[in-house]
């Protein structure tokens, strides 16, 4: 988890952590890049229509803000992976500006494992992994939970060493 | 936000007012995901609002199922849309 130190905010991260962390900011990068598709509900989350009741004005919004919307998103994923070694742990030191990017990109990643797990209002996480864990431990679904859970505490810690 | 508890959205009453008088808004609607205290950051840091303001409107979102954050004219309400979505809220252009 994430802490002040000076002007940075620093987190340690074990070997499986620095695989997690990888592995979920290449996936919405490959989302955003050679398998787009507009129809994946993902997608459709990550770049909302701009008018809610207006096909025609929505479209007009996409056509021009989805080309800078596309890159941010794919630069602010890639500060994840430029800040981690391709194997083994780590001491992630981030500046303000890698911080900031750190925390769009856990909530984009965070969207996307949301959409793929169904998370609602009524969602309770920990009710969710307990039943996935009875019907099979080893599922991907049970992988995925951990993962989700995991990601929103390492982003509300950012934030909390970034505001705080 | 994270919890359950969804009031039916107000609908503020504008009947009396024509179309082309009323200001163009941003609305941010709520979802499942997007911690509370990072909803607040992001309202502080895009419009400047106090922590005490960011945070009321937070809330209305994730009450009320939808707030205005902002106001003005449309192509403003469009560039705040765009902001909100790069920072993963869902926002929406609209009239008030």
């Amino acid at each position: 988890m994430f802490r002040r130190h000076a002007d940075q905010c620093v987190a340690r991260f074990a070997a499986d952590e620095v695989a997690v962390l990888r592995q979920v900011a290449s996936e919405v990068i490959g989302l955003l890049t050679e398998s787009f598709d507009r129809d994946d509900p993902v997608v459709e989350r990550l770049f909302p229509d701009g008018y809610a009741d207006n096909p025609t004005e929505a479209a007009e919004f996409r056509r021009y803000t989805e080309g800078d919307l596309k890159t941010a998103k794919i630069d602010q994923a890639g500060a994840i992976l430029a800040a981690l070694p391709s194997t083994g742990g780590a001491v992630v030191r981030l500046d303000a500006e890698a911080a900031e990017a750190w925390l769009r990109a856990l909530n984009d990643v965070r969207l996307a494992l949301g959409i793929r797990l169904e998370v609602r209002d009524d969602t309770d996480l920990l009710e969710e992994l307990d039943e996935a864990v009875m019907r099979d431990p080893t599922s991907a679904r049970v992988r995925q939970l951990t993962m989700y859970q995991y990601l929103g505490v390492l982003q509300e810690s950012l934030l909390e060493a970034f505001i705080g | 936000m994270s919890a359950p508890q969804v009031a039916p959205t107000e609908t503020p009453d504008i009947e009396e007012t024509p179309s082309s008088e009323r200001p163009w808004v941003t609305v941010v609607h709520n979802d499942p995901v997007n911690l509370m205290s990072y909803v607040t950051w992001v309202f502080q840091k895009l419009f400047g609002y106090s922590e005490d303001k960011a945070h009321k409107l937070m809330l209305d979102v994730h009450h009320k199922g939808r707030a205005v954050v902002s106001s003005g004219v449309r192509e403003k309400m469009e560039h705040d849309a765009a902001r909100l979505h790069s920072y993963g809220l869902w926002a929406t252009v609209s009239k008030e």
